[in-house]
């Protein structure tokens, strides 16, 4: 009906390149914004943002992150966890270093010290490939853990070897620490968030994203065309790393406060990601987003579902919630392969032709 | 956007149903799934059958019913933060978490809504400085005081002289299993004993190369700060290598029978520390009665009197009198989490109470106060017997190191209290 | 002799007989990996639902007696009676076998042709519906594994070897379960070599293994074979749970010895058998000797990532593993 190209008209190469070509998805995109922005900070209460909205925000950065790496350029990493302990760990390093700087650029910073780390960590990419890689990248995860650990100067030699945030402001309300507000953590995130994905629906659309996908689909003949694997894959590796330690250090100093490396950013975490990247749709920011949301609604809505309302023993419903989420996997990936992101393309697809499909 | 809505629905129909009631309201958050599930689940079986048979048998704490909240943390920090905000909405009294990962991250949560956290043996060590966390409560004892209570209990059997022992600490390489070196250290430097901490890493299924090294340093002792697999496969390359067991001591986490049994003979004599006492209590006879007999036994009610059950039920008893001396100060039945935290830090836990209970002697009698929410820290040397499966306790209640914990304590708490802003000080309403 | 260099020798004879347990998990991986191009991380989990059905069926424990408890009112725990371990070890391979089809029939059949990733991600909802599944059949606390394999270090190796050194040495320890693992473990090889070399269905595995088309057009059912693939590496989850879980008893890490298999597999290259022995010795004696030299001066624990770190570096060098098949690329 009104979900169609047809009578939109484009004027200029910057209308035509737009990322929403459809007018709808323009005002849907607004009004998701408005939403999320205007609204929800109002609304929100401490359960909704600590159980579901601010890990789903900063585990949509983490997505964004890998599907970048994995999804855009093909390279499989197992290592997020580690990086996302970069993050951390530089985001406590400087926000204890330099009290007085505003945390937000402590953050961005600690993206930016990951994405070296990540980049490095890179290296052997040039020479290891498919599966070989991702266990490769194994090393990383569990060396960074260690070495976190093990190393006193980490931790500010605190006694318990765990780091816990400082209380900061932004604009003179706390963002980390003991006394913050569910809204104005959930509008720090939020907005670390909607600039991640722009910026890397940005980058992907772009040269180096074409250069990403160009080795992703096949290394040799992207070199032929003149594609420098050096460059792509490192700067993959970066830019992923970038996002990460992004969403490492805001997991740490607003949403935890408090971490333990081992506990935290442990390898289940870098399955966690691998997860939502793949069940999202490998090679889409959207389905970055709905992998995140999945993933980290699934169990609590399963809970709620199987102890709230049927009042079922919680060893029982946490037994039955491995068999679920195991299973749905499954079936999802028996279904479409491709993630959520495909299911949302073919919705897309057939709103076009609705409601005269013929 | 269709997942939020459902989520919406869900949530909103979940949270509405059980709101309303005025019961007092006990969160247990335990873990019957993942790597500690084995340690979890009589803890939270001890913890919850206490509390139902305070319902069934005398109607609750005071006249007011008690409501059970169990939410299952998998010991995952993040499904703990969940939990916490899933139940702290119902007016939830009191946390225990039974993971200093999880405590760590409700320590700020829990002050910011002022609900006590009660961690004990566990969590952060410092907390038990009443003045800067106001909220936060770790009595009857912590690992600086455990690793104080070894030490004075190989004093005792060295008649006094530890000078040229070696003492080695197997450790899981995480914050739990750091906590004692700073004491170990201090203690080592006091008694002139060499001290000798070996690192074992997660999940602790490989320890070959550190029982090698044991198996050539000859250690005179070694001490364990372990939990889950890593205590099975410690016990088990201990008995490998030929380690005099009765030189082998663990702490409170990593001596209950499950620890022991797959080791099987290999394991006789082996030792570790308890907060509580153990063996047959009266109060047993009551939970079989009112909550077992009844079919309302938490998990397969298999677990009734062994170790991590009677530390559960510690628990709930601590809590309980906590409950009993708010309803007390502040003359009402239906107390808030506030009130709790009062009666918390006025607990008074006395032999007489102790045996009222029917748990004679079940922890050292000790007092809370404003300063001092960390109990006396005393604890128990209990021995593997293999034959009769089943621990012996070897000694009384054993004195901590006061003299060389306080000031660490002291030191850890003021570094918290200076990074969060925080003048210590007595709470006040 | 001096007693450091005895010590560096019985840290490298430990580190072989680590080395082989490791081994023994590798192999699961690399079969289903030559055979179907599944790298299948289930197959922790798979050790660990094994050695609980084992010791379940032993003990003769009711499955799922807690959820039928529940639904039912009932109070069943156990049918009480014991099953010998030799038939219980048979029952579990069934277990096994019908755990195998399953997984073929109502997975890989609707998966076929898909991207290795994609397969890889299934496999880790298998992982997760398997562990579900062992806690819910078998409840989930610890359970000890009594074959009656022995444990301990061998009494005689040490005493015989003890006048090598001087008063500092006390002989070689070498633990007698990890003698056992490593004769079962060269068995298990032999067997599914000589499987493999000289029997119909063993050539028909290496057929597929080469090429799944060729195979298809000579008239070898892939079903069948992916589903004998999936049962053997059952088989040998079984063994590596047995083995592993007679140390620290049948618990939920159990599953996490996969991760202690993953550098050996790098190593060793995915696809070949002898790969995963040489591999997994490789890893357990670098990691060994590596802890043992350097470890002390950069406070220990390092084995978890060394073995990483060291495959990694062979694979700089060889990017298909030692023993791999050489990776040809064409455009």
């Amino acid at each position: 009906m009104f979900y169609r190209e047809a009578g939109d008209f484009k004027t200029s190469y910057a209308a035509d390149n737009q990322t929403f070509p459809i007018a709808f998805d323009r005002y849907r995109y607004w009004v998701v914004l408005a939403i999320a922005f205007l609204v929800m900070p109002f609304i929100i209460n401490d359960y909704w943002a600590n159980a579901l909205l601010i890990p789903f925000l900063i585990y949509a950065i983490a997505a964004i992150g890998l599907n970048i790496l994995t999804g855009y350029c093909g390279q499989v990493s197992l290592g997020t966890g580690a990086f996302m302990a970069v993050g951390a760990y530089s985001c406590y390093k400087l926000m204890t270093a330099f009290p007085d700087v505003s945390i937000l650029i402590h953050v961005v910073l600690a993206g930016g010290i990951t994405a070296m780390v990540g980049a490095a960590f890179g290296l052997p990419s040039l020479r290891i490939k498919g599966f070989y890689l991702a266990v490769a990248t194994l090393a990383a995860q569990f060396f960074l853990v260690w070495l976190f650990n093990k190393v006193p100067w980490f931790y500010n030699n605190s006694a318990s070897g765990q780091i816990s945030a400082p209380e900061r402001f932004v604009f003179g309300v706390p963002v980390t620490g003991a006394n913050t507000d569910a809204w104005a953590v959930y509008l720090v995130c939020l907005v670390f968030v909607t600039g991640s994905a722009i910026i890397a629906r940005n980058m992907t659309r772009g040269s180096m994203g074409r250069k990403w996908m160009a080795i992703r689909d096949m290394d040799i003949a992207a070199e032929i065309i003149g594609v420098n694997p050096l460059r792509a894959k490192l700067s993959a590796f970066a830019v992923s790393s970038f996002f990460v330690g992004i969403s490492g250090a805001l997991f740490f100093s607003v949403y935890l406060g408090a971490v333990e490396v081992g506990e935290v950013f442990g390898i289940n975490k870098s399955f966690l990601v691998l997860f939502m990247v793949i069940i999202g749709g490998l090679g889409s920011i959207f389905g970055s987003f709905a992998g995140a949301a999945f993933i980290v609604c699934l169990p609590v809505v399963l809970k709620l579902i199987g102890v709230d309302l049927f009042g079922w023993p919680p060893d029982l419903v946490a037994h039955f919630n491995l068999i679920i989420v195991g299973l749905l996997i499954m079936f999802f990936l028996i279904k479409e392969p491709h993630g959520l992101a495909q299911l949302w393309r073919v919705a897309k697809e057939k709103l076009r032709l609705w409601p005269f499909p013929h | 956007m269709k997942l939020y809505t459902l989520t919406a629905v869900a949530l909103t129909t979940a949270l509405a149903a059980g709101t309303a009631t005025a019961d007092l309201v006990m969160p247990d958050l335990s873990y019957r799934t993942g790597p500690y599930a084995a340690g979890g689940i009589p803890f939270s079986d001890g913890y919850q059958d206490y509390l139902n048979m305070l319902n069934a048998r005398d109607g609750g704490i005071g006249g007011e019913e008690l409501r059970i909240i169990e939410c299952e943390t998998g010991y995952n920090t993040e499904k703990g933060v969940e939990c916490y905000e899933s139940t702290k909405g119902e007016g939830a009294l009191i946390y225990q978490p039974l993971s200093t990962g999880i405590t760590y991250q409700l320590i700020p949560k829990a002050t910011a809504d002022k609900i006590p956290l009660h961690t004990m043996g566990y969590g952060r060590t410092s907390a038990a400085n009443g003045e800067v966390f106001n909220w936060v409560f770790n009595y009857p004892a912590n690992y600086w005081d455990a690793a104080g209570v070894i030490v004075n209990y190989l004093l005792d059997e060295n008649g006094g002289d530890l000078k040229g022992k070696k003492v080695a600490l197997v450790y899981h390489n995480s914050a739990y299993g750091k906590e004692p070196i700073r004491t170990l250290e201090a203690l080592s430097a006091e008694h002139g004993f060499d001290f000798n901490p070996i690192a074992v890493d997660h999940p602790g299924q490989e320890q070959k190369s550190q029982w090698l090294q044991i198996r050539r340093e000859r250690p005179d002792y070694v001490l364990m700060w372990g939990w889950g697999v890593m205590n099975q496969v410690a016990i088990q390359e201990a008995a490998n290598i030929g380690f005099p067991m009765e030189n082998f001591i663990g702490n409170w986490w990593s001596g209950a029978e499950h620890d022991v049994t797959p080791a099987g003979d290999g394991a006789n004599g082996y030792k570790s520390l308890n907060m509580n006492r153990i063996g047959d209590l009266p109060v047993f006879a009551d939970i079989k009665k009112h909550v077992h007999d009844a079919g309302n036994a938490a998990g397969d009610g298999s677990n009734l009197g062994t170790v991590l059950y009677t530390r559960g039920m510690y628990a709930a008893m601590l809590a309980q009198e906590a409950i009993a001396s708010a309803q007390k100060i502040h003359g009402v039945s239906d107390v808030t989490a506030a009130m709790v935290r009062d009666g918390m830090e006025a607990l008074a836990i006395t032999a007489d109470r102790m045996k009222e209970l029917g748990m004679e002697n079940i922890g050292p009698a000790f007092d809370v106060s404003c300063e001092n929410h960390g109990g006396s820290g005393l604890g128990i040397v209990q021995q593997w017997n293999a034959t009769d499966s089943k621990w012996v306790a070897l000694t009384d209640y054993i004195e901590p190191n006061k003299a060389v914990t306080d000031p660490l304590i002291a030191e850890d708490s003021a570094a918290f209290a200076e990074e969060n802003g925080i003048t210590p000080a007595c709470f006040k309403g | 002799m001096s007693a450091d260099f005895l010590y560096g020798i019985e840290v490298i004879l430990n580190g072989l007989m680590a080395g082989v347990m490791y081994a023994l998990v590798a192999l699961g991986f690399v079969l289903i990996f030559k055979a179907s191009g599944i790298f299948n991380f289930a197959q922790g989990v798979m050790a660990l639902f094994a050695a609980l059905t084992l010791v379940g069926i032993m003990e003769g424990q009711i499955p799922f007696s807690h959820l039928i408890n529940e639904i039912f009112g009932t109070k069943i725990h156990n049918f009480g009676w014991e099953v010998p371990a030799l038939l219980a070890i048979a029952l579990t391979l069934l277990v096994m076998v019908a755990f195998a089809w399953a997984v073929q029939q109502f997975l890989f059949k609707h998966l076929v042709g898909q991207e290795p990733i994609i397969l890889f991600m299934a496999t880790i909802g298998l992982a997760y519906f398997l562990e579900g599944m062992g806690d819910l059949m078998w409840g989930s606390n610890i359970k000890t594994l009594d074959l009656g394999l022995p444990q301990g270090g061998s009494r005689v190796i040490e005493e015989l070897s003890a006048n090598l050194g001087g008063d500092d040495f006390y002989g070689f320890f070498i633990d007698k379960l990890d003698m056992v693992a490593s004769v079962v473990a060269i068995i298990l090889v032999l067997a599914l070599i000589a499987f493999s070399q000289y029997t119909k269905h063993g050539r028909a595995m290496r057929a597929v293994a080469d090429d799944h088309q060729a195979a298809l057009s000579v008239g070898i059912s892939l079903n069948f074979i992916w589903v004998l693939v999936w049962s053997l590496a059952g088989l040998v989850a079984l063994v590596a749970g047995v083995m592993w879980g007679a140390k620290s008893g049948v618990q939920f890490s159990l599953s996490l010895i996969a991760l202690k298999a993953l550098p050996v597999l790098m190593l060793g290259g995915f696809t070949s058998i002898p790969g995963a022995i040489v591999g997994g010795l490789i890893i357990g004696v670098g990691e060994k000797l590596f802890e043992y030299t350097v470890g002390p001066m950069i406070g220990g624990a390092t084995e978890n990532w060394f073995a990483y770190v060291l495959a990694l570096l062979f694979l700089v060098f060889r990017p298909q593993g030692l023993f791999g098949e050489k990776i040809i690329e064409r455009v």
